[in-house]
């Protein structure tokens, strides 16, 4: 698409989005969803398989429990009722990295029904609808051989690995959300966020949309204001949050060019693109499959009892927001500082910091201060720096103690990124510790005094800012390892100045 | 000496168990009987004679070691080609799985392994298991052993035609609409269709998931209740097996076979007497009915007015479950592929080879099932048949409130010529008027040889409620008791 795109200002001062997700949660139980198959990331194509996984004639699904345990805790920490009677259901449709050419997944019965989500954007908390939160199998993985670009067009042949065939995957779809306005695109963002940040709070999955633990669709549409919602389309292959947020961006105003030509959405899937930021068509949905959904033969149905489920919710885990407000409140922070935590991503690893010993002070000074310029730099996570929070600790203990001092501590901290060891093994062998010997600061006063006589004079005739010079040349012999108010008391009281 | 072949399971498993003869004589034996008749029969697909004598060489050791043995160790067993066994093909009758070799067993055939039985091979079947007359399989007809111009019955007319040729004494069937029943019926032997859920459905190569139960064939009814106890029972492997032990079975059948059913209640459907049923098959059943009041049993009338709707029922049923359930044989991962030829889209192999594996009958049931699935007519026809078994199962429970079982014929005909209801599905159909409603139902149902017409043999019917099987045997070894086995003319 080479037509010029309007701008973002016009296009929500004349339309208003409505956006929806679907996100797909890969859960992280030791074994799949109907056979005893592991599910570790990235071993050899298909040797993780058995006549179950590979639908094999003859062979039966039997359900994971805590895999349905995983799904009703999500429900719950999304606030959802859990069906007290449900039933799983066949999606048939033909593809081969489906081994049974259908998918076991739950249709008009899902586990978890109607809750909500609350998400900050700007300091504003906003209400995401929950439609429901169900449980399914995931499919194999098609790898198109030969062709141009590893899709299907083109390719000579295809390959098939059955791994992640039958790994229990959590399908949460939001209700529609209107009314975010120019926001759409940050509140597409600051959902997945936090619904990801609930999930691993919850230790279900590991929730990497790098690796396709979390994987995200973005139906989006555009209305004229007071009119009917638009026609939605389904944007796929959004791998990263920062993708999350462009795709819903760059599908309105993909949208908002169409209409204004006087054109129509096509109800459709759509692909992004990572590189150039935009959307492709897919498939489009007005020829799609009729799935054929009936309840699922060979699984009885799943009727969680309401003991057990009760005592799954008084087990869950603080979730994430009230987390953050009650750490908002130990450290003293307002809502701005708070922000600037969550932007950086630093919220756990201040944490852990603080658990490890510094004040909150501290600890948010060196991730966001030091750490985060590094990050920065190498256009890296925060968490990926090199520098751990019991480390960060270590190095702010020393600080502490008089043992460095802040210039110091930023030359250990960079032995620390740079995997020497420990913060005081790399003091001790980098020998950087504070001179805290008080007769080898005071030859080195003396020789800085014999040296500098005109300097010296100076300062015993009452100039005694001209002192400074005498701590630089201090400082410069003792290598930096002075502490700098230490050295001036010493020189004022060998030049017998009053401070 | 005597001739091995000619005896029950039980005779063969005491002489082994005695010493009286070796497992491998008994299995040399049924292979030398195979491979004199089953030229003629057609119930084998496949042979195995390697396994076979393996089987019975590591029953005879055991035996020499001391080993206790199961009851029914060192008998042969032949089994439908639908349970998938390790190793060993395994095509349901099928072109579509020709070649296929399986790389696990079935859970019965396990259990069948670890009792010591001896399987012998793999029998013929209509295609997916789907027909009244073994016609529809991929690999030709079956033979009737009464008379080979006559269809043994179907699906499973290989496992009923291996028992009445003596090529096996006992036989696994499958039975998901009359499946074991019928051909017991049509060829003078004994099948059990167990409750749904008490026997094993992991390794069955599914039809139509609800109502698929795998089930023992023999010639008597003990023979069949021993084989029921050592196939049945609740697998964690199969969500639908139920988790209670199997009901005892063969103390039932001991129980029948003393002749005596005083205070037993028994209702006859009266929906299935009377029309549609041949005269001599109406005829044989009265007579039964006269033996079972003579045997002591109370014998009353009873209605069940939804039965008539069990066919249409079925047939939306089970094709809607097979068209998902056949899904998978698409030329990816197993069996049959064809058309690829580098050119050609994965489509478009998926479709030629789903077109040349499967049979007309399939199709047929694919097609409809696909469209009773289908948006829009769900309701109309999926739906509604679930509703439909609904009340079916509500007129079995209500009839077992007044009586212990119910009975009736087991087939409305005897066996027929062959090719004389392959033109039309529909008389095709009517072969499981009678058995069908027990699958809709869940319970178990037995099919035991009550006489003859015009020289062919008649199945009278006993239903039981769910997880009451040993009520059925009880019955059936009754009625065998007065009745005696049926012998057919020698090949």
């Amino acid at each position: 698409m080479t037509t010029t795109l309007p701008a973002y200002d016009d296009v929500v001062a004349r339309y208003e989005p409505v956006i929806g997700l679907e996100t797909h949660v890969e859960l992280g139980t030791n074994t799949k969803m109907f056979c005893g198959c592991p599910t570790d990331f990235g071993g050899e194509p298909n040797t993780r398989v058995c006549p179950v996984c590979l639908g094999l004639p003859g062979s039966l699904p039997v359900a994971n429990k805590a895999a349905i345990e995983a799904t009703i805790r999500i429900g719950l920490a999304l606030n959802c009722s859990i069906a007290e009677w449900c039933r799983f259901a066949r999606k048939n449709y033909f593809y081969p990295d489906m081994p049974k050419n259908f998918q076991i997944s739950q249709y008009d019965e899902p586990l978890c029904v109607d809750g909500y989500l609350d998400v900050e954007v700007n300091g504003e908390t906003v209400r995401i609808g929950i439609e429901r939160v169900h449980l399914e199998e995931d499919t194999g993985k098609t790898l198109h051989v030969g062709g141009a670009t590893g899709r299907i067009h083109g390719a000579t042949e295809s390959l098939v690995d059955y791994n992640r065939a039958g790994i229990p995957l959590v399908e949460i779809v939001t209700k529609p959300i209107p009314g975010t306005g120019a926001l759409a695109p940050e509140v597409a963002r600051a959902y997945v966020t936090e619904l990801r940040d609930v999930i691993r709070s919850l230790g279900v999955s590991d929730v990497r949309m790098e690796e396709g633990s979390l994987r995200c669709d973005v139906n989006t549409s555009l209305n004229r204001p007071g009119q009917e919602w638009g026609t939605r389309t389904e944007t796929k292959n959004v791998n990263s949050l920062r993708s999350v947020e462009r795709a819903v961006r760059s599908e309105m105003l993909r949208q908002a060019s169409v209409l204004d030509a006087g054109g129509r959405i096509t109800q459709e899937t759509r692909h992004f693109h990572e590189d150039s930021g935009d959307t492709t068509p897919g498939r489009s949905k007005e020829t799609a499959t009729d799935y054929r959904y009936f309840p699922e033969p060979d699984l009885v149905p799943l009727a969680p009892d309401a003991a057990w489920v009760a005592e799954l919710k008084a087990a869950l885990p603080e979730l994430p927001r009230l987390h953050r407000r009650r750490l908002q409140l130990q450290w003293g922070l307002s809502d701005l500082d708070m922000q600037s935590v969550l932007n950086a991503g630093a919220v756990e690893l201040i944490e852990a910091t603080v658990a490890a010993g510094a004040t909150p002070a501290a600890a948010r000074k060196w991730w966001l201060g030091e750490l985060s310029r590094r990050a920065n730099e190498a256009g890296i996570e925060l968490a990926d720096v090199g520098a751990t929070p019991s480390q960060v600790a270590e190095l702010q203990g020393l600080v502490d103690a008089g043992k460095l001092n802040d210039k110091l501590a930023r030359v250990v901290l960079e032995g620390v990124v740079g995997g020497e060891g420990s913060p005081t093994e790399i003091m001790n062998n980098r020998n950087l510790e504070v001179v805290s010997d008080t007769g080898a600061l005071t030859a080195a006063v003396d020789e800085a005094i014999v040296a500098n006589p005109d300097v010296a004079d100076k300062v015993r005739s009452g100039k005694v800012a001209a002192a400074g010079a005498l701590v630089g040349a201090v400082m410069k012999t003792t290598r930096g390892q002075a502490d700098a108010k230490t050295v001036r008391e010493l020189i004022l009281e060998r030049l017998g100045v009053q401070s | 000496m005597t001739d091995l072949t000619r005896l029950t399971a039980s005779e063969i498993a005491g002489l082994v168990a005695s010493g009286d003869a070796s497992a491998v004589e008994v299995t040399q034996a049924h292979l030398d009987r195979i491979a004199a008749v089953d030229g003629r029969i057609n119930a084998f697909l496949h042979v195995d004679t390697d396994g076979a004598l393996a089987a019975a060489r590591a029953v005879d050791e055991r035996r020499a070691a001391g080993d206790e043995l199961g009851p029914l160790a060192g008998v042969p067993v032949a089994v439908k080609d639908v349970l998938a066994t390790r190793g060993v093909p395994t095509t349901v009758g099928s072109k579509i799985l020709e070649g296929w070799r399986p790389p696990y067993d079935a859970t019965i055939v396990k259990r069948l392994r670890a009792a010591g039985t001896v399987m012998l091979g793999k029998t013929n079947m209509d295609e997916f298991a789907m027909g009244s007359s073994t016609e529809y399989s991929a690999y030709g007809p079956t033979r009737n052993p009464w008379d080979t111009d006559r269809i043994p019955g179907g699906s499973g007319g290989g496992s009923a035609a291996a028992l009445a040729a003596y090529e096996a004494p006992l036989s696994i069937g499958s039975d998901t609409g009359g499946s074991i029943r019928q051909p017991g019926a049509v060829t003078g032997t004994v099948g059990a269709k167990p409750t749904y859920g008490g026997t094993s459905r992991y390794g069955l190569v599914a039809f139509s998931s609800s109502l698929d139960t795998p089930g023992p064939c023999a010639r008597t009814v003990l023979d069949a209740a021993l084989l029921h106890e050592v196939i049945g029972g609740h697998d964690p492997r199969d969500s639908t097996s139920i988790p209670a032990p199997v009901p005892d079975v063969v103390a039932a059948a001991k129980l029948g076979a003393t002749g005596d059913l005083t205070g037993v209640k028994l209702g006859v459907v009266k929906e299935f007497t009377g029309e549609g049923a041949e005269p001599g098959v109406t005829a044989a059943f009265r007579e039964a009915v006269d033996t079972l009041t003579k045997l002591g049993a109370e014998i009353v009338e009873v209605s069940c007015p939804h039965f008539r709707y069990a066919l249409p029922a079925y047939y939306l049923i089970a094709p809607s479950e097979c068209s998902s359930n056949l899904a998978r044989f698409d030329g990816v991962r197993f069996g049959l592929r064809v058309g690829d030829d580098g050119n050609r889209s994965l489509e478009e192999v998926m479709s030629l080879t789903r077109e040349a594996g499967f049979g007309p009958e399939v199709k047929r049931r694919i097609m409809i099932g696909t469209y009773a699935l289908s948006s829009g007519y769900y309701d109309a026809y999926y739906g509604q048949a679930q509703k439909v078994r609904t009340l079916i199962t509500r007129d079995f429970t209500a009839a077992f409130t007044q009586v212990d079982a119910l009975i009736s014929p087991t087939t409305p005909f005897v066996a027929f010529p062959l090719g004389a209801r392959t033109s039309d599905p529909y008389q095709m159909y009517l072969a499981d008027l009678y058995t069908i409603p027990t699958n809709l139902y869940g319970g178990p149902g037995i099919s035991v040889p009550c006489g003859l017409s015009e020289g062919l043999p008649v199945g009278l019917q006993v239903m039981a409620p769910t997880m009451a099987d040993d009520r059925m045997y009880r019955v059936a070894a009754a009625l065998e008791s007065a009745v005696g086995t049926f012998t057919p003319p020698a090949l």
